[in-house]
C-alpha cells in the first residue's frame, strides 16, 4: 500500500494548474486527497503527476451574497461546518457534511474534491442536486458553469471535460419559507450511507408545497434527483398521505443492485422509510421558517 | 504482603511511554541500510501456478534480491503442524512460498527484497506469474460434500479432521426426554485486525555467527526455537525479541508466517538488515482468521427445562492449511455445555479446508461459536417450554457445590478432561438480574412499546477455560545499585499492560512499589524460558510463576537482612524498598544495600559498594565469600505449571433499542457480571472486558469478512470490512464476582477472552426480544446486520 511514483508540482494558481493539467495526459488535481490518496496507496490509480492546488490562496474564500454561496475548490469540508455565515444562509450544508465521515477527514477533504469525485455514496453530490446548486469550472478552453443536474454522469464519473477542474461550488441561500433535512443510515457513524435522503420543501402560506426538491445518495449509479417523488408533492398539502406517496415513489427509484450490506429490498424499505423521516422534518422546519 | 499492590487499581505503566509516542515497534527499530520486502501474492483462491517471469524484478536497481520457492534451498519445506492429534487424520501446512500450487488469495509466491518498500511494490508487479485457475467450493456445508471440488487433490470432503467426544449416556438422556429442542446457528469469519499488523526485522551478524530477530509475535521463545531448528543455528545464536506490539488477538502467534522465515533467510543471505512490514491488505488477505462454524444441536429437557442430554454435530472451517491442528474446534466442543450441569454430551466436529486463508485462534478461540450454540439453544427451549429465560437457567447452572465439576471424556485444548475448578453461577445470574432490575425494564418495555418503540433485553452466559499450560517460568533479581527489581518472564505483552499486574505481584513479595519493578518479557536474551501469550493464560501462568520466583527472593533478602540488622527473621518488616526491625525504623537496610551486601566484591566501585568489598567490617572472614551451596545477589527463578485450565465465567445482558423500520440497534445499556477469580488489578480486568466486548459486538453486528464465489475476498479493508468505531461500542457497566481458583497460588483465572464471547448470543437474543411483538422470525446467525433483520420481519412488504 505505497504509490507508485509520482510527480508532485504546487501551482500558485488557477491557471498554472490548469496549464499544467493541459501539459500532461494522466496527470490529476489534488485537493484534500481523501480520495485520491487511498486509491494512488491502492494502486488503483497511476498518475504521472499530482497538480496539488492547495497553495492557490483564490480557491480559499468562502463568499455570500443575497442569492447564493460560492465556496472555493481549496476550502475543506469543516471550515464550511463551521462557517456560521454558510448557517445563516442555508443550514442544509451542516446538516449534511455533519454526516461526511469523521472530523478528521473533513479537516482536509474539501467539498469540491468530493463532488468532482462523485462516489454515488457520497452525501455533498445529493447535497448539490436537491440544493439545486452548480459548479464553477475552468479548463484549457476557459470557464463554464455546470448546472447540478447536469454533473453527475455515473459512479465516479462527472461531466467535466479532461482538463477542467472544479474552481468553485455554488450553493442557492435558503428561502425563506423552505425546511431542509438530510437523512441518512450508514453501517458505522461517519461511514457511506446504505442510502440518504436529502429534502427541501418550501410551503406557502396556506401550507402548501410550492416547491419540492428531493435527492438520494447511496440508491443508484450517481446521486440522484427524486423527480417522481417531487411531482407528488409539489402543488398540494404536505400531509400524510402525500408523504407517504412521495416515500413510495422514493423507493422505486433504487437501482442499486444487491450488496453485501444491503440487499435491493431493503435498501428500498430503508429509502421508504428515510424519505418519510426526512420530509416530516422538512416539513417542520418548513413551518417554523414560515411562521418567523 | 505489606504494601498489598495485589488487588490494587494501579494506573497502567506503560501509558506514560506509549501515549508520548517513545513506544519501540518493530518499524521503530533503527537498522540502518535495512532492506525492505514485499511479496507476489495468489490472486486466484486455487490454481495451478504455470510458470514465474521473475527476469524483469531482477533487473531493477534497486531490487537486492527476488526470491520463489526454488531459490530457498533447504527451507523450502512444509512448514511444522504445531499441535498434533491423533483426529486430524489429514493435516496440511503450507511452504513458505508456494511451490506448485496455490490454496488461497494471498498466498505468498514471490518475495522481493528492494532498497524500500515503494520499489519493493513496483517490483512485484513486474514479476509474471502463470496460473491456471482452479475450481473451487467456498460453502462449508457444500464443501463437506461428495464430489465437491478439493482443496488439497488427496483429501476427500474437504476434511482435515472429524472428532467425536462424548461423556455420560447422551443416547439414554434422549430416550427419556420430555422435549427436545433443535436449532441450527451460523457464525461468520472475522479477523483479529490488530492496529499494528504483523512485522519482522532481521540482522545477521557474519563475524559474531548470531541472527538477531524482531519479530511482532506472542510467541518469541518458540519462533527462536523453530528458526534456529530450520535455519540449522545454534538456540544461543538466535535472539528473537517482541518490542512493543501493538495488538495481537491470537492473530500473531502462528509459526511460523512465511515471512517469519523468510526475513531472516533473506537478511543471512544478503548480509545486511531485513525489514517486513505487513500492510493492512496484506493483514486482510495473509494472515491467519477465524470464526466460521455451523453448530446443529439439540437439547434433550424435562418439562421442567432441566436439560438431560445435548447433541452437537458442528463444521469447523479451517482455512486451505490447519498448522494450529484442531485447538479451535476441540476449544468450542469442550466449550458446548457451557455453564450448565448437562451431565450427557456428544459432540462431533469435522474441520474443513476452504481456498481461504489459514484459520487460527482469535480471541475468543471457538467459545464465542459454542457460547451462541448453546445459549441460543437454551433461549429456544425457554421459549418452547413457556419459561422465563432467566429461570430455564438457574434450574441448569452447575450449582457452587458442584465444584469442582467434571466432564469427562471430554478433553479441553491443554489434553485434560474438562474440570471447572470454581464459580457461583448462580449468584452471578441473581446479581444481573438484580442490577437490570427486570420488573422495571419490563415495565419499561411495556411503555415503549405503547409509544411505538421496541425495547428488548439479551442474555448470555459463558465460561471460558483459561490460563492453559505447560508452564511459564520467571527470573527475579533485585538490582544492588538501585534497589529496582527486575522481572524477566518469557512470554510476551501485546499491550495488555503485562507490565503493570507482573509488576503488582512481585511488588507484594519484595515490600517496593510496583513503578519499582522493571518487568522484561518477550527477549529470548533475557530470559528463553516458556511458551507464549494466548489462551488467557498470562497472568495465570507467568503471574504465578512470578509470585513464586519473588517468594524466593523475598526470603533471601530476609536472610541478609537478619545478618546485617543482626535480627531474627520474625522481627523484620520488608516495606518500601527496604527492611527495618520492627518497632525500630531506624534499624533498617535498602533493598539497594542489601543487594549489594550479598554481593561480595573486590572493587569498591560506588559508596554501597565499599559496603561489601572483602575488606569491609561487615564481611565474614571464617571462610571463601560465598560457602557451599551460596550465590551471590539477590535472585532467583521458578516455575509454574498449571494442573488443568482454570475455568472464567460471566453473564452479560443488554438493553437494546430496535428500530424495526431502519433495523437498526442501539444499545441502551450493557452490563457484564464477571468472575476471573482474585483481581489482580480491577482497571486492567475491566479494560480487557471492555476490549473484549468491543470485538465481541464486531462479531455480532458487523464484521464478516467476505468472499465472492471465487474465493476472492470482497472487503479487504477497513472501509468494507466493518470494525465497529468507538461510536458503535456501548458503554459497559461491569460488576465483579472474586471466587478464587483454587488450582494455583494466586487464586487467579484468565480474562483476555472474555468479553467478546457472549455478545452474539446479546445482540441475537436482545433484538429477537425487542421485536417479539411484530413476529421476527428466527435470528441464528451472526453477524446480525439490518438486513438479516429486515428478512427476519418478512421483508419487503407492498403497502
Amino acid at each position: 500500500m505505497k504509490p507508485p511514483l509520482f510527480d508532485y508540482v504546487t501551482p500558485e494558481s488557477v491557471e498554472e494548474a490548469v496549464a499544467a493539467r493541459a501539459a500532461d495526459e494522466d496527470s490529476v488535481f489534488l485537493a484534500g486527497g481523501q480520495s485520491l490518496i487511498p486509491t494512488l496507496n491502492f494502486r488503483i490509480a497511476n498518475p504521472t503527476m499530482l497538480i496539488d492546488i492547495s497553495r492557490i490562496a483564490a480557491l480559499k474564500g468562502i463568499e455570500i451574497s443575497d442569492t447564493e454561496i460560492t465556496i472555493g475548490a481549496m476550502v475543506r469540508q469543516r471550515q464550511i461546518e463551521r462557517d456560521s455565515g454558510v448557517e445563516r444562509a442555508n443550514p442544509l450544508l451542516r446538516e449534511v457534511l455533519h454526516n461526511v465521515a469523521h472530523t478528521v477527514v473533513r479537516n482536509r477533504g474539501t467539498l469540491a474534491g468530493s463532488i468532482a469525485h462523485a462516489d454515488a455514496a457520497a452525501e455533498s453530490p445529493a447535497m448539490l442536486l436537491a440544493s439545486g446548486g452548480s459548479v464553477e469550472v475552468r479548463g484549457p478552453g476557459g470557464g463554464r458553469r455546470i448546472e447540478a443536474d447536469d454533473l453527475f454522469k455515473f459512479h465516479l464519473t462527472t461531466s467535466l471535460e479532461p482538463g477542467e477542474m472544479i474552481t468553485a461550488v455554488r450553493i442557492p441561500v435558503l428561502a425563506p419559507s423552505t425546511g431542509w433535512a438530510f437523512k441518512e443510515f450508514a453501517r458505522r457513524r461517519g461511514d457511506y450511507a446504505l442510502a440518504g435522503i436529502c429534502a427541501l420543501v418550501t410551503l406557502d402560506d396556506s401550507g402548501r408545497c410550492t416547491s419540492a426538491r428531493l435527492s438520494a445518495c447511496g440508491i443508484a449509479s450517481t446521486a440522484l434527483r427524486l423527480v417522481k417523488a417531487e411531482q407528488e408533492l409539489s402543488g398540494g398539502m404536505l400531509d400524510e398521505a402525500a408523504i407517504v406517496r412521495a416515500a413510495k415513489a422514493a423507493r422505486d427509484a433504487v437501482t442499486a443492485a444487491d450488496d453485501s450490506q444491503a440487499s435491493t429490498a431493503y435498501r428500498r424499505h430503508l429509502v421508504d422509510t428515510l424519505t418519510r423521516r426526512t420530509l416530516a422534518v422538512a416539513k417542520t422546519r418548513a413551518e417554523e421558517r414560515s411562521a418567523r | 504482603m505489606s504494601t498489598a499492590m495485589f488487588g490494587a487499581r494501579v494506573q497502567r505503566l506503560a501509558d506514560a511511554r506509549l501515549v508520548r509516542g517513545e513506544g519501540s515497534f518493530i518499524d521503530d527499530i533503527p537498522l540502518e541500510g535495512a532492506l525492505h520486502v514485499a511479496f507476489v501474492r495468489s490472486p486466484f483462491a486455487r490454481a495451478r501456478i504455470l510458470s514465474i517471469d521473475c527476469q524483469a524484478a531482477r533487473e531493477m536497481e534497486s531490487v537486492a534480491a527476488v526470491y520463489t520457492c526454488d531459490d530457498l534451498g533447504s527451507l523450502d519445506i512444509l512448514m511444522p503442524l504445531l499441535i498434533p492429534h491423533p483426529s486430524l487424520d489429514q493435516p496440511r501446512t503450507q511452504r513458505p512460498l508456494a511451490r506448485g500450487d496455490v490454496f488461497h488469495v494471498g498466498q505468498p509466491v514471490a518475495m522481493v527484497v528492494a532498497l524500500d518498500r515503494y520499489t519493493a511494490e513496483d517490483a512485484i508487479r513486474l514479476i509474471d506469474v502463470d496460473y491456471e485457475p482452479l475450481e473451487v467450493e467456498l460453502d462449508l456445508q457444500a464443501a463437506v460434500a461428495d464430489g465437491a471440488p478439493r482443496v488439497h487433490e488427496d483429501v476427500a470432503n474437504n476434511v482435515a479432521a472429524h472428532f467425536v467426544q462424548s461423556t455420560g449416556d447422551p443416547d439414554g438422556a434422549f430416550a427419556r426426554a420430555d422435549h427436545i429442542t433443535k436449532i441450527k446457528v451460523q457464525v461468520d469469519r472475522s479477523t483479529a485486525a490488530p492496529l499494528e499488523c504483523r512485522a519482522v526485522a532481521a540482522r545477521w551478524d557474519r563475524v559474531s555467527g548470531e541472527l538477531t530477530v524482531w519479530d511482532g509475535t506472542q510467541a518469541p521463545i518458540s519462533v527462536r526455537g523453530g528458526l534456529a531448528s530450520i535455519l540449522g543455528l545454534d538456540e544461543d545464536k538466535v535472539r528473537v525479541t517482541a518490542p512493543d506490539v501493538g495488538g495481537g488477538f491470537g492473530q500473531k502467534v502462528l509459526l511460523f508466517y512465511p515471512d517469519e522465515l523468510l526475513v531472516p533467510f533473506a537478511a543471512m543471505q544478503l548480509g545486511r538488515p531485513v525489514k517486513y512490514i505487513e500492510d493492512r491488505n496484506e493483514n486482510f488477505i495473509g494472515s491467519s482468521q477465524e470464526r466460521t462454524q455451523i453448530h446443529e444441536l439439540e437439547l434433550a429437557a424435562t418439562k421442567d427445562g432441566e436439560v438431560l442430554g445435548l447433541r452437537d454435530s458442528f463444521l469447523h472451517d479451517t482455512g486451505a492449511f490447519i498448522p494450529y491442528g484442531i485447538a479451535i474446534a476441540q476449544v468450542a466442543s469442550t466449550s458446548i455445555a457451557g455453564p450448565y450441569r448437562v451431565p450427557n454430551i456428544w459432540v462431533e466436529f469435522k474441520a474443513v479446508y476452504t481456498p481461504t486463508v489459514t484459520i487460527t485462534p482469535y480471541r475468543g478461540c471457538g467459545r464465542p461459536q459454542a457460547c451462541f450454540a448453546i445459549e441460543r439453544a437454551m433461549d429456544k427451549l425457554a421459549d418452547e417450554l413457556g419459561l422465563d429465560r432467566f429461570e430455564v437457567r438457574r434450574r441448569n447452572l452447575i450449582r457452587d457445590e458442584d465444584f469442582p465439576y467434571r466432564r469427562d471424556g471430554l478433553m479441553f485444548a491443554d489434553g485434560l478432561a474438562v474440570e471447572y475448578d470454581s464459580g457461583q453461577y448462580g449468584r452471578a445470574l441473581d446479581m444481573m438480574a438484580e442490577h437490570i432490575d427486570l420488573d422495571g425494564f419490563a415495565a419499561e418495555q411495556q411503555e415503549a412499546r405503547a409509544e411505538g418503540r421496541y425495547l428488548g433485553l439479551g442474555l448470555g452466559f459463558y465460561v471460558e477455560g483459561t490460563g492453559l499450560g505447560p508452564y511459564e517460568g520467571s527470573h527475579i533479581r533485585i538490582h544492588p545499585i538501585t534497589g529496582k527489581v527486575y522481572v524477566n518472564t518469557g512470554l510476551s505483552c501485546q499491550g495488555q499492560g503485562h507490565e503493570t499486574v507482573f509488576a503488582q505481584v512481585a511488588a507484594d513479595q519484595l515490600g517496593v512499589d510496583a513503578s519499582d519493578v522493571i518487568v522484561v518479557e518477550g527477549d529470548t536474551a533475557a530470559f528463553d524460558w516458556g511458551v507464549a501469550t494466548f489462551a488467557s493464560r498470562a497472568a495465570v501462568v507467568s503471574g504465578n510463576a512470578i509470585h513464586k520466583a519473588a517468594a524466593k527472593v523475598r526470603e533471601q533478602v530476609l536472610e541478609a537482612a537478619s545478618n546485617m540488622l543482626e535480627a531474627a527473621k520474625e522481627d523484620l518488616v520488608l516495606e518500601g524498598g527496604k527492611v527495618f526491625v520492627n518497632g525500630v525504623p531506624d534499624m533498617a537496610a535498602t533493598l539497594a544495600e542489601i543487594a549489594t551486601a550479598s554481593n561480595p566484591l573486590r572493587y569498591a566501585f560506588n559508596e554501597a559498594a565499599k559496603t561489601s568489598t572483602q575488606f569491609a567490617p561487615a564481611s565474614r572472614h571464617d571462610g571463601p565469600a560465598l560457602g557451599e551451596g551460596e550465590a551471590p545477589g539477590l535472585e532467583a527463578t521458578d516455575y509454574y505449571s498449571p494442573p488443568h485450565a482454570a475455568w472464567a465465567y460471566g453473564v452479560h445482558a443488554a438493553i437494546i433499542e430496535v428500530d424495526p423500520d431502519l433495523c437498526s440497534i442501539t444499545f441502551k445499556r450493557y452490563i457484564c457480571v464477571h468472575d476471573c477469580g482474585r483481581m489482580i488489578n480491577p482497571t486492567l480486568v475491566e479494560g480487557q472486558i471492555m476490549g473484549g466486548i468491543a470485538q465481541g459486538v464486531g462479531g455480532a453486528h458487523y464484521e464478516r469478512i467476505e468472499f465472492d464465489e471465487e474465493g476472492n475476498p470482497r472487503n479487504a479493508n477497513f472501509m468494507d470490512f466493518l470494525m465497529p468505531y468507538a461510536t458503535e461500542v456501548p458503554h459497559a457497566e461491569i460488576l465483579h464476582i472474586e471466587t478464587p481458583s483454587p488450582l494455583n497460588p494466586l487464586g487467579v483465572k484468565g480474562v483476555g477472552e472474555a468479553g467478546c464471547i457472549p455478545v452474539g448470543q446479546v445482540v441475537a437474543s436482545g433484538v429477537a426480544d425487542a421485536l417479539q411483538p411484530l413476529g421476527i422470525g428466527p435470528l441464528e446467525h451472526v453477524p446480525l446486520t439490518p438486513d438479516m433483520i429486515f428478512t427476519a420481519l418478512g421483508g419487503e412488504k407492498e403497502e
